[in-house]
């Protein structure tokens, strides 16, 4: 068992090796933006006052959500957080129900019944959040227990923060996934502050992947704003895991490029810090790979940003189309009817 | 029919549901090799191998994260806490988690949680509570306290096939104490409806669990001074039979409400409220509570004596209630 940190992808060969054509490549691209412009626009939102609650985005970690989940296969399930748009966007979710989500209207994933990331499509593979970070680890790691149990081909990924690694979910989940040897990837999006708490506030060892030694497994360090870097070391995670090689601790290192959330303005983050890592922006550094190693062209860089634009234009129309809820339904729902087992993703 | 121990029917019903579901997988500390620490599942791994009757390590938090993670992939989990005072240890993953997974997501979790609960045993603050009311408080959670062999293995049924998140307290204190009639057959107790445990018409004691059985030797006690008392069994609590309560409000008008649990915010709190809100003009006589004080459990023989109602604390308050 050991740590390794990850190299930096290289050339459009390395890439095409670890399984992207180049439109895929493109696809990633697309997703990234997509991820950002939604984030972008929920933030305008908010401030013109359509949105209730508080707002968060996932600045700087777009690339860590986007790669891992290109990494994971079609039957395939997680439990994304607050900072992991990119992973709904990924799997498929249509980006008006994330406006509606917001908006707390009844096209959202929960109907109006939760806020702003606290959603995921089941029928995707995803399943939706709590504040209590990390309680969806163990929900996770329960769904690789199933998987094993039953002997399915699939793999789990449980996502947590570098701050939650702190609580004692990770740990059980962890221990337990490794006694017995679970199809599971544990994702942590260290994007170094936890609220206004730095890492050597948080842990006292060199990285989080350093645990994955004590529970019997891989531990390994990606850049995450390297999206490539990232899809190659979650699609090995995922694969071992899958040909019944056990689990692995992936921390994609990143800087969370907002406060908190929105009433956060991170004063306590250094400036030095925050220039350092927009200087590795993941977005324009992959953008900047593609025309350098794929040879996307301004013609095919237009066509995917105006297609983003066109799309979240929609969407915003269709979610602000989307009635709000109607209060004489909301005792409804707490308790599940056995037909509600008859679902896809239950089976 | 067969005769069956109160812990042989939770085995019974266990094994029954294994065996005609191959969903249906038990976890828990211990389950495994050494049958848990009451033995329910003794045996079990012999029949239906490691993979489903599960050791854990010593986790709650993963074991009640990981059956609703396992649920929401199409399993059955049964989850054991080794006592139910360590389902403080995993409050987060039935209360965060698995209560509010159906109302936000849409995505019913079937899990059963077994808690064998209760005193009376000297077993101190920590393997003696009977913490229902706290997860009766929780929309999403259903609570289920069954008091007798017949209840204990249909109820588990009921439980293991509900659609949600189902909190199963069996009283550790009836295990092997309490013997009935149990039908061979698998069968089912919906949820929500009480069971007249000794039919009365001067007073009515509302209860469940243990307390069943304390309560039908004190109103055995009265009927030798021509005092007929009802004992309601009301089997669950998450739903809980209201009808059925204030039916007997209705024919009895004298109502005593007893738990195992401390008194104050007791489910019986709710259902004496309920009453006076409900029912208040078919009362003789203000509704009664008897319940355990607001204290931990206590260790020492004659103080868990004094904490747990007792036969002689029940007959003294109907007494004093049928006087009213």
């Amino acid at each position: 068992m050991a740590l390794r940190e990850a190299e930096p992808v290289g050339s459009l060969q390395e890439v095409k090796e670890a399984g992207l054509d180049r439109e895929d490549l493109l696809g990633i691209y697309r997703h990234l933006l997509i991820t950002r412009g939604i984030e972008e626009r929920g933030h305008i939102l908010y401030k013109q006052g359509k949105i209730p609650g508080s707002f968060y985005t996932g600045r700087g970690n777009e690339a860590a959500a986007v790669g891992v989940a290109t990494a994971m296969g079609p039957n395939d399930v997680g439990t994304p957080l607050h900072r992991d748009m990119g992973v709904h966007i990924t799997r498929g979710v249509e980006p008006w129900r994330i406006f509606a989500q917001y908006m707390g209207r009844e096209g959202g994933p929960t109907r109006g019944r939760d806020g702003n990331v606290h959603m995921a499509v089941p029928e995707l593979g995803l399943h939706p959040m709590v504040s209590h970070l990390p309680a969806m680890v163990p929900v996770a790691t329960g769904m690789a227990l199933a998987f094993k149990i039953r002997g399915d081909r699939r793999v789990s990924v449980g996502w947590f923060g570098e701050g939650a690694a702190a609580r004692g979910d990770a740990h059980e989940s962890m221990n337990m996934a490794g006694v017995r040897q679970l199809p599971i990837v544990y994702v942590c999006d260290n994007n170094q502050w936890a609220y206004s708490t730095p890492t050597y506030l948080s842990y006292p060892v060199e990285h989080i992947a350093d645990r994955a030694a004590a529970y019997g497994f891989d531990g390994v360090v990606v850049d995450g704003t390297d999206v490539l870097a990232v899809y190659r070391e979650a699609r090995r995670a995922i694969e071992k895991a899958r040909e019944g090689g056990g689990p692995t601790l992936l921390e994609c290192l990143t800087l969370r490029m907002e406060g908190h959330a929105v009433h956060d303005d991170a004063f306590y983050v250094p400036k030095e810090m925050f220039e350092q890592w927009a200087a590795q922006d993941p977005i324009e550094r992959y953008r900047t790979w593609l025309r350098d190693h794929a040879g996307m062209t301004n013609d095919e860089e237009d066509e995917i940003t105006s297609a983003v634009k066109r799309l979240l234009n929609e969407a915003l129309e269709r979610a602000e189309e989307s009635p709000l809820p109607d209060p004489a339904g909301l005792e409804d729902g707490v308790f599940a009817s056995p037909e509600d087992l008859d679902t896809p993703h239950h089976k | 029919m067969a005769e069956m121990t109160y812990i042989q029917a939770i085995s019974d019903a266990l094994r029954q549901e294994m065996r005609r579901d191959p969903r249906v997988f038990l976890l828990g500390e211990d389950v495994g090799v050494y049958g848990g620490a009451f033995k329910v599942s003794l045996g079990f791994q012999e029949e239906f191998g490691p993979w489903r009757v599960i050791d854990t390590p010593l986790s709650e938090t993963a074991i009640v994260g990981g059956a609703t993670g396992a649920a929401l992939m199409g399993l059955r989990p049964v989850a054991e806490m080794q006592f139910a005072d360590f389902i403080s240890c995993a409050w987060d993953h039935l209360v965060t988690v698995a209560a509010k997974q159906f109302f936000r997501g849409h995505t019913p979790v079937p899990i059963v949680v077994r808690l064998p609960s209760g005193g009376g045993f000297s077993g101190g603050p920590f393997h003696s509570q009977n913490p229902e009311s706290s997860f009766a408080h929780i929309p999403g959670l259903k609570v289920v306290c069954p008091a007798t062999p017949h209840d204990a293995k249909g109820l588990l049924a009921a439980a293991i096939e509900d659609p949600n998140p189902v909190l199963y307290f069996e009283h550790k204190h009836l295990y092997r104490r309490i013997k009935g009639e149990v039908p061979e057959d698998r069968y089912t107790i919906p949820f929500g409806y009480a069971a007249v445990h000794r039919p009365g018409e001067d007073a009515m004691v509302v209860t469940w669990g243990a307390m069943v059985h304390t309560a039908t030797k004190a109103a055995d006690e009265l009927a030798k001074e021509g005092i007929e008392v009802e004992v309601l069994d009301l089997r669950t609590l998450i739903p809980w039979d209201k009808e059925r309560v204030l039916e007997g409000v209705q024919r009895c008008s004298k109502v005593l409400v007893l738990h195992e649990d401390t008194r104050t915010g007791g489910f019986g709190a709710e259902i004496a409220a309920t009453i006076a809100e409900e029912a208040f003009e078919h009362l003789d006589a203000p509704v009664k509570r008897i319940a355990a004080p607001d204290t931990p459990v206590p260790f020492s023989p004659p103080l868990e004596k004094a904490y747990i109602p007792q036969v002689e604390d029940v007959l003294a308050g109907l007494r004093e209630l049928v006087a009213y």
